[in-house]
């Protein structure tokens, strides 16, 4: 990378960003002429798009635009679904996501986090200790050890430490939602894909999340669906606009929201549709 | 005006309630205290005799066989077949037919599957009149109750839990068996509850595949009598209301005891989970 360019971009943006679109080294997922069907209904259009490591990446536009639908074929969720077809690339970690079976193997590096925190009926510590423990982890020590970190790392450890053992469904929203942080925390993956966390939470509680989010960054690569222009904003690098299925613009976030290429994008972003 | 309509509801739907109660009372105590003198050590324990008033301890074995043996056979039937057409199966026309054959079969009376089983069990198998004749007819009885139940819990489970589990790298199998199956047991055991009143209260299709031999069975290839049917041919014999409400009596305080336990049990299933 130039030098020059790098500080250059730095003194603009505060923050280092690739000279080039696509440099496809960097890029730890790489999505080529994504189509999917829901049956006979389109709901991607040839999607590319190239996304860094360590970086968080917002995916906005208006509902039902497909931003749910992509994000979740990135760790292969729609496989649930029996009409889904889709065809076209994703390469994570130099691998095509969908021309290997081991979708285990997959979810257990791409992460996900729901818009409603979906904790299982068990204790705070079981549903932590659930994905390391379904990989045949038992050690109770390197468990202990494995619920701890993940706790801190998703900020909640002081709230939570002295109640491990009760149920988690018993926490409030915001602590659930951060607990089903630390849950995929706990799987160590790379990317943890995120789908509006916090549309569901009070302001407190989401500032929580964001900041969390912003801490996160260092370790994880971060896929954001959010319908909040701020909190896009606020925490991403990147932001993709969708529209009916199609990615209309993918920049830089500061870019993005200041001055954006297509006309579509600014109207959205200005909340002049959508 | 809405508070008179709303008073009018609340009315109404407290003399319903009330109505239920009483009636299930007036029963319980009309046998109650047109048996409960006969009810004494002897009576409960001791061996039948066809002269005067005898015991109904053979009855009482008899009975809990049918149980055990028939549950044994249709509570992992029952459920296996629930788990398949609701979480594996596509859901196309045939599931729809089988799900359909299931209903239908719920609500066949019971003296047909009587019939049936002493066609079938009886003399084409060769098991002739016997505790394990009727056990299997009572299999048939009881197994689509146990579906339905357990289907219709499987469903009640958010499926937010199925892909929250999935989502951390899980297989289909373990989601099952960690998540799905823990939320689903209130549901199932409530229909094996339902299925042990089934058999309990079932008269006709014992007696057509058990017979009504009233000594301690030597084992389950023996013919026997249970006491709803000892209860029924009593009743019919000698028209003795008194021994009939007698052997009420003991029937209400089994099935009573069983829906205790099997609460129990559920109790202690749901705190495994946490
Ligand atoms: N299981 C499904 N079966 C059929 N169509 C679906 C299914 N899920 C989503 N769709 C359709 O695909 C399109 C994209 O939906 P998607 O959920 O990805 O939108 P979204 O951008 O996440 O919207 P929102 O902001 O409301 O969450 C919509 O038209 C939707 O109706
Ligand atoms: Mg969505």
């Amino acid at each position: 990378m130039n030098s020059i360019e790098t500080k250059l971009n730095k003194a603009r943006t505060g923050k280092i960003t690739p000279i080039k679109q696509d440099s496809e080294e960097k890029a730890i997922i790489s999505v080529r002429d994504l189509n999917l069907f829901y049956g006979e209904k389109q709901a991607l259009f040839s999607v590319s798009m190239d996304i860094q490591e360590k970086e968080v990446t917002a995916l906005i536009g208006p509902s039902g635009c497909g931003k749910s639908t992509f994000l979740r074929t990135l760790n292969r969720m729609n496989d649930l679904i029996d009409s889904v077809q889709i065809n076209g690339d994703i390469v994570i970690d130099n691998e095509n996501i969908y021309q290997t079976n081991d979708v285990i193997k997959l979810r257990t590096k791409v992460g996900m986090v729901f818009q409603k925190a979906n904790l299982f009926p068990m204790s705070i510590y079981d549903n932590v200790a659930y994905g390391p423990r379904m990989q045949g982890l038992k050690n109770k020590k390197e468990l202990d050890k494995i619920v701890e970190e993940s706790l801190r790392g998703a900020a909640i450890w002081d709230e939570v430490k002295d109640r491990l053992k009760t149920s988690a469904l018993g926490l409030s929203g915001g602590q659930q939602q951060r607990i089903c942080i630390a849950r995929a925390i706990a799987m160590k993956p790379e990317i943890i894909l995120m789908d509006e966390p916090t549309s569901a939470l009070d302001p407190i509680s989401t500032l929580k999340v964001e900041e969390l989010i912003e801490k996160m960054k260092k370790d994880f690569t971060i896929v954001i669906v959010t319908h909040n222009m701020q909190q896009a904003a606020r925490i991403s690098d990147k932001t993709a606009f969708f529209l009916n299925g199609e990615v209309i613009e993918y920049e830089q976030t500061d870019k993005i929201f200041s001055m954006p290429n297509d006309q579509r994008t600014e109207d959205y972003i200005t909340g002049r549709f959508g | 005006m809405r508070t008179l309509k709303d008073n009018i509801l609340r009315g109404f739907l407290w003399f319903a309630a009330f109505l239920t109660v009483a009636i299930l009372v007036t029963i319980v105590g009309y046998i109650f205290m047109k048996g409960y003198r006969l009810i004494n050590f002897d009576f409960i324990f001791g061996d039948y005799s066809p002269t005067g008033h005898g015991g109904i301890w053979p009855m009482i074995i008899t009975t809990i066989y049918t149980i055990i043996i028939s549950l044994i056979i249709a509570t992992p039937i029952g459920i296996f077949a629930a788990v398949y057409l609701q979480e594996y199966a596509k859901q196309g026309r045939l599931v729809r037919m089988i799900r359909f054959a299931t209903e239908s079969l719920t609500g066949i009376p019971s003296i047909i599957y009587g019939l049936f089983g002493a066609v079938f069990f009886v003399t084409t198998l060769k098991l002739g009149m016997s505790i394990i004749s009727a056990s299997l007819t009572l299999t048939i009885i009881v197994l689509p109750v146990i579906i339905r139940t357990t289907e219709e819990s499987l469903k009640t489970v958010p499926n937010t839990y199925r892909e929250g589990s999935l989502a951390l790298g899980t297989t289909k199998l373990q989601t099952l068996y960690k998540v799905i199956l823990p939320s689903a047991m209130p549901g199932i055991l409530s229909g094996i509850i339902l299925s042990i009143g089934r058999i309990v209260g079932e008269s006709a299709a014992i007696f057509l595949t058990a017979g009504t031999v009233a000594a301690m069975p030597e084992g389950i290839f023996s013919s026997a009598r249970t006491l709803t049917v000892h209860s029924f041919l009593v009743t019919q014999e000698s028209g003795d209301i008194e021994l009939a409400s007698a052997v009420g009596i003991v029937l209400i305080v089994i099935i009573l005891v069983l829906n205790l336990l099997a609460t129990f049990i559920s109790k202690k299933l749901n705190k495994a989970n946490y």
